[in-house]
């Protein structure tokens, strides 16, 4: 295979795969809306926090998107060439992905964030004495500032790069490579900062008095286990429906299950620990009731679930060398992975308890009776399920109709000739 | 008849035939045909690494990731083993010497403690694995290895340099001298140089 093949390779999408992507964006934004019709009946705290998990889950898969993009910009890469064209498109998705967010910017500014984040409820914040010393910093307008800065950022970094690399395609220059290069570690440092605080900003301050200074890596690893099974079943379902079948070859495969692997998995499983270790460790009441409500009220399960399913079974399966390079275990193991990245935001969002109930409590017992009792979210409502299938398809169709745009490879890349001649040792 | 394989070594000493080649596709296709040809016992010596070299010879993959694996499985279980062991275990051996854990109430966290013992059950992993992974590079490499035949011939000395030399051992079982020869000539070498033991 050499580059001058490439362009024989079935690089346009066409067929099913073409007319998929607006298939599922039509479907995307029908159940989208059916869902916020079963808003009033379902409770609105349940639908804002559904929404959150389907917000934080698709923008976690762009992000991964993005920050593959960046890296692989700033070391220079040559074997992903074949594969990064998709991870634009994935990324290209900030273009519009803002939107989604706007409801629950709306719903802050309007003063009715209480519904989602108690630090909405502004008599909370003036009485209690620790809320009261966070209340600048989670004042709604500041809160709104901040978002709409991660999100510009966002928007701007995803547009661009996916502009500069479908710009060579058409003229070949070597100057969209340089051009790339250049500004990757820049806006890696501003996509570092605002990942970080934005993880904080949107899901850490669910539960107001808690915080771990590990969370928004914990959301970054959980976003690049998100993506790398994303990237894998993308690749792969563009290859069955036959497309670019020799461009992508066994060792980017290899190579996109050896990052799954080891950030997804076990870098994943590492920082999750550490978080929980020193919790633990440290038992303090204001830290350890972030824990406790995930263990209580029928969340115990769901949280061995993800020590199990996101971390020991995955290690065993992903850690042999057959597994990444044969056809079929990688996508089914990506597929489960996905899925598990799921309930990872799912269970990073769902269990809330009013900081109220933890207060009053004056024994373990009184404290272990209040969280149970005012378990929020415990319970499935279908809006679990249609927040987040809606804006999937949609990231999903966006991807694909990104797609139908460009090349599926990016053909004048001056290093495709190194990714297609790349060979794990 | 052999030319070059001169009367000077006897058959018994003849460690093996060493073909002589100046580039990398020569070498990668003599280790191709030598591979089709049936032949077990040779090896290639090159100066740098010559990528899928190791392919054309049809060399097997390792196992030293498995015996990684059950070294890092060893560390895991002997982490455990030692943690709960001095944290809390009281038994008696064979019935006559009593056996008791530090049993230490560490800021109010149980004996067995799953959350502590991960850091050390990890770190032991780490090690173990590590060391089953050096230890076993050595032993599948049959190194430290003292002499070896290759190196008393002063011409294969460029195998460190600028040459890339194709050897089929003597202890081969297909290995014939004039069938050896004829086929390492029929590489088109540079020359072809007897090894001896």
């Amino acid at each position: 295979m050499n580059v001058a093949e490439v362009k024989s390779d079935n690089i346009r999408l066409g067929g099913f795969a073409a007319k998929l992507g607006p298939i599922l964006a039509v479907i995307g934004i029908v159940i989208l809306a059916l869902s916020a019709t079963l808003g009033e009946s379902a409770g609105w705290n349940t639908f804002w926090k559904s929404y959150l998990v389907g917000w934080m889950v698709t923008l976690g898969l762009a992000l991964g998107a993005l920050f593959f993009v960046l890296l692989q910009h700033m070391t220079r890469s040559g074997w992903s060439v074949s594969v990064r064209r998709l991870a634009e498109g994935v990324a290209k998705n900030l273009t519009w992905l803002w939107m989604l967010f706007v409801p629950i910017l709306v719903l802050v500014l309007k003063g009715d964030g209480e519904i989602l984040y108690q630090w909405g409820d502004t008599n909370l914040m003036q009485t209690d004495h620790m809320l009261h010393a966070k209340a600048g910093y989670l004042s709604p307008t500041f809160w709104s500032i901040r978002a709409i800065v991660y999100l510009v950022v966002w928007t701007v970094i995803g547009t661009l790069y996916f502009k500069w690399s479908t710009a060579q395609d058409r003229d070949g220059d070597i100057k969209w490579t340089h051009k790339m290069q250049k500004w990757a570690p820049l806006c890696m440092i501003l996509f570092a900062f605002t990942q970080s605080y934005a993880s904080i900003d949107w899901m850490m301050t669910l539960q107001p008095k808690w915080f771990s200074t590990m969370f928004a890596v914990y959301f970054w690893a959980s976003c690049m286990c998100g993506f790398f099974s994303l990237l894998i079943l993308l690749a792969r379902f563009l290859q069955n429906t036959g497309h670019i079948q020799k461009s992508i070859t066994t060792e980017h495969y290899h190579d996109l299950g050896k990052w799954l692997f080891g950030i997804g998995v076990v870098f994943w499983a590492y920082i999750a620990f550490s978080q929980y270790m020193l919790i633990w460790y440290a038992n303090l009441p204001v830290e350890t009731n972030w824990y406790m409500t995930r263990q209580l009220g029928g969340w115990g399960p769901v949280s061995l679930l993800l020590l199990f399913g996101h971390f020991l079974l995955p290690f065993l399966l992903l850690i042999t060398r057959w597994t990444k390079r044969w056809r079929s275990p990688l996508p089914i193991i990506a597929a489960w992975l996905l899925l598990m990245f799921c309930v990872d935001i799912y269970w990073l969002v769902m269990p809330v308890v009013p900081e109220v109930a933890i207060d009053t409590a004056t024994s373990y017992n009184e404290l272990a009776t209040n969280i149970t009792n005012a378990e929020i979210g415990y319970g499935f409502s279908i809006l679990n399920f249609t927040c987040l299938i809606g804006m999937a398809a949609l990231l999903l169709g966006g991807t694909l109709i990104n797609l139908r745009k460009c090349n599926l490879v990016a053909t004048a890349d001056p290093r495709l000739r190194e990714a297609l001649q790349f060979e794990n040792a | 008849m052999s030319e070059v394989a001169s009367n000077t070594i006897a058959r018994e000493n003849l460690y093996g035939l060493a073909a002589e080649f100046a580039t990398t596709p020569g070498i990668y296709h003599a280790a191709e045909e030598a591979h089709s040809a049936g032949y077990k016992w040779f090896d290639c010596l090159v100066p740098f690494p010559v990528h899928g070299l190791d392919r054309a010879m049809g060399v097997k993959m390792t196992i030293l990731p498995i015996l990684v694996f059950f070294g890092g499985m060893l560390g895991l279980t002997l982490a455990c083993c030692l943690q709960i062991f001095t944290n809390s275990l009281e038994f008696d051996i064979w019935a006559l010497i009593p056996v008791v854990g530090y049993q230490y109430d560490v800021s109010g966290k149980p004996l067995l403690g799953a959350a502590a013992f991960v850091p050390v059950a990890f770190e032991m992993t780490v090690l173990f694995s590590a060391l089953t992974a050096v230890f076993g590079t050595l032993f599948l490499n049959k190194l430290p290895m003292f002499y070896h035949p290759t190196l008393k011939h002063p011409a294969l000395a460029r195998a460190t340099d600028d040459r890339f030399y194709l050897v089929i051992e003597a202890r081969d079982p297909k290995f014939r001298l004039d069938e050896v020869e004829a086929f390492l000539n029929s590489l088109n070498p540079e020359t072809v140089i007897a090894l001896e033991k």
